[in-house]
């Protein structure tokens, strides 16, 4: 068969897109687990807040896409630790699964709350005026705006996986995991560390549910679909190892993108597919360990 | 570590005869509802969503395996007994019995790849399979997208009972909900039920014991997959349509949620969840999508201080398994 390069680059970037979110997303999710031992249903829940805060910030305060790069994430996480404080922490020596079963809760009443003021139906976010245009590569047309996004979610990535591996930070976060009443034995205080890490997480996903607000439009369940493919992508990682989440985030960004392509039928799925093949496999995740 | 059920079983005995006196109560209770001149179309509704949550709760109150996709249990059922007395114009014997040979296929398919991970990544998993089969059913001709099957005729069942008539609807829908409740009962009081609860209390030494726990578990979610397949091809009956709603992740979330308010682990629970949750939604029907928030809701105090649910804290309080 014939290629059409234009095509098939402009898909491999909406491709590249939605693996940065992936990513983000996988990575908030990973870091969340790590410490607190959930899985945080409210993940896309947040996302979509992330997206509507921007837009809050626009048209009721007139503040720009630049501020709320900072501004909305920082919102979120407080939000965000706002719940840990007052429902999850009184969970947090049950069962896994109780975890799963409040942070659903949650998105259901975040969600339905923003459904019902805002119906189901886009708001525009407008791309900021220096990304505005785009850029002739010869053999693809590249929107300055995807380009940017695809970037700055490498570059966050990759910082939070310096602070977590690389700083004094990061290892009393990853002692904290291991074993958190000896790591408080040193006069660390892990419960705000434990809120911290809560609100690194869900600013994660507040901050692609910014980067998303341009492209996808503004709407209460634009994460309602897109938490279920990241837990495949967890899945298919593992949770175990920080880069795992980012590398893989990126990969079946991509190979989302191939399939958009050459069998747009399976768009949807692949994901799922792949899951199933990996558990086939390596049942533990790629990178993960046994769980 | 805890189980997500620990406060769910209140007693270490258990107490037959009680269950006996609930069991006779509730389908005494059951049997006289016509009678009474509650909307039929209500209880049914709510009997089978009684039985998908039963058959759920075998699966996270005796299995320990949260199960985040039944929909696509309920769904597939659905379609495919519509599908047969619709476009192939099967008996509804027939039909039943092509929906629960579909959804038994599917659970061992989708059983022999979820039951590889554990705890939080079997949710994470089950939730993914059923979007995955969202996406198919999306797509696939035979069930009209986001149409679904409509005006799907009930028939003759048996060639003795018209299905038509609300009131022999009622009672062959109550006598499937009774069937499934006493296999599900007779699993969980069988040397397999036993077994069921070693594992989930404690893998590790079931497996030293010589138990293949894999084996045990992969049954369970069968058994749990059929059942909820067969309150699928009942509910065909009673809506007389098919659609994607009953695959969403959100009827799955309404699944943990009935059992979740009712009381994990416990026999009855799921039934009282049932008729709470399915009542609780036809009078706020009016209320858009406050509905979903109130679910929600309901989701976040259950979990921080009802753990136990309803039934669970009734033989809480009287010392006795209901």
């Amino acid at each position: 068969m014939s290629i059409n390069l234009q095509a098939l680059s402009a898909q491999l970037l909406v491709g590249l897109i939605n693996g940065s979110f992936y990513a983000l997303l996988s990575l908030g999710l990973a870091v969340i687990f790590g410490m607190l031992n959930i899985i945080n249903f409210a993940h896309g829940a947040v996302y979509m807040m992330g997206a509507f805060a921007a837009y809050f910030l626009l048209n009721l305060a007139g503040i720009g896409y630049w501020p709320a790069l900072i501004l909305a994430p920082l919102a979120v996480g407080l939000f965000g630790m706002v719940m840990e404080r007052t429902m999850l922490k009184w969970i947090a020596n049950l069962d896994h699964l109780y975890g799963l079963l409040l942070t659903f809760g949650l998105a259901l009443i975040i969600q339905g709350v923003f459904q019902n003021y805002f119906g189901s139906s886009g708001l525009p976010y407008a791309i900021p005026d220096a990304l505005k245009g785009g850029m002739n590569l010869g053999f693809m047309f590249l929107p300055i705006y995807r380009g940017w996004v695809v970037i700055f979610s490498l570059v966050v990535c990759i910082a939070t996986w310096f602070l977590i591996e690389r700083t004094r930070l990061g290892a009393y976060l990853r002692a904290a995991t291991e074993n958190p009443t000896l790591v408080r034995a040193f006069g660390i205080n892990v419960p705000l560390m434990i809120t911290l890490t809560y609100g690194l997480g869900v600013g994660l996903a507040a901050l692609a549910g910014v980067l998303s607000a341009p492209i996808n439009q503004v709407r209460p369940l634009m994460g309602a679909d897109l938490i279920i493919v990241v837990f495949a992508v967890v899945v298919i990682g593992g949770m175990g190892s920080i880069m795992g989440s980012i590398i893989t985030g990126f990969a079946l960004g991509i190979i989302e993108g191939l399939t958009k392509y050459f069998y747009p039928e399976a768009s949807n799925t692949v994901v799922f597919v792949l899951m199933v093949l990996v558990l086939l496999v390596k049942p533990s995740g790629l990178t993960g360990r046994a769980a | 570590m805890t189980t997500i059920t620990e406060n769910a079983i209140p007693s270490p005995r258990r107490t037959v005869k009680d269950e006996m006196v609930a069991f006779a109560i509730m389908t005494a209770l059951l049997l006289v509802v016509p009678l009474t001149g509650v909307y039929p179309f209500f209880v049914m509704q709510a009997l089978c969503f009684a039985l998908l949550a039963c058959a759920f709760n075998l699966l996270i109150g005796y299995g320990g395996l949260l199960s985040f996709g039944h929909a696509m249990f309920l769904g597939t059922a659905g379609y495919c007994t519509a599908h047969a007395l619709k476009v192939w114009g099967l008996t509804p014997e027939l039909g039943i019995v092509v929906g629960v040979a579909a959804a038994a296929a599917l659970s061992v398919v989708t059983g022999l790849i979820a039951i590889r991970r554990q705890g939080i990544y079997f949710a994470m998993i089950t939730l993914a399979l059923s979007q995955l089969l969202y996406f198919v059913y999306l797509q696939t001709p035979f069930t009209h997208g986001e149409d679904g099957i409509q005006g799907i005729p009930q028939g003759t069942l048996f060639g003795l009972f018209n299905l038509s008539k609300p009131i022999t609807l009622y009672y062959v829908v109550l006598a499937g909900f009774t069937l499934g409740f006493l296999i599900i009962y007779r699993a969980i009081n069988s040397p397999f039920g036993e077994v069921l609860k070693a594992i989930r209390e404690n893998e590790p030494r079931a497996v030293s014991l010589g138990y293949k726990t894999d084996q045990y578990k992969l049954l369970a979610y069968i058994l749990s997959g059929t059942l909820a397949g067969f309150a699928g091809a009942l509910k065909v009956f009673v809506a007389q349509n098919a659609s994607l709603t009953d695959v969403h992740w959100s009827m799955s979330g309404e699944i943990v949620l009935i059992t979740l308010v009712g009381g994990l682990g416990t026999l009855f629970g799921p039934v009282v969840g049932a008729f709470v949750i399915i009542a609780m939604q036809q009078y706020l029907a009016g209320f858009g999508q406050w509905v979903t928030v109130i679910q929600g809701v309901i989701f976040v105090v259950c979990v921080l201080t009802f753990r136990r649910g309803v039934i669970g804290e009734i033989a809480h309080y009287f010392k006795r398994s209901l």
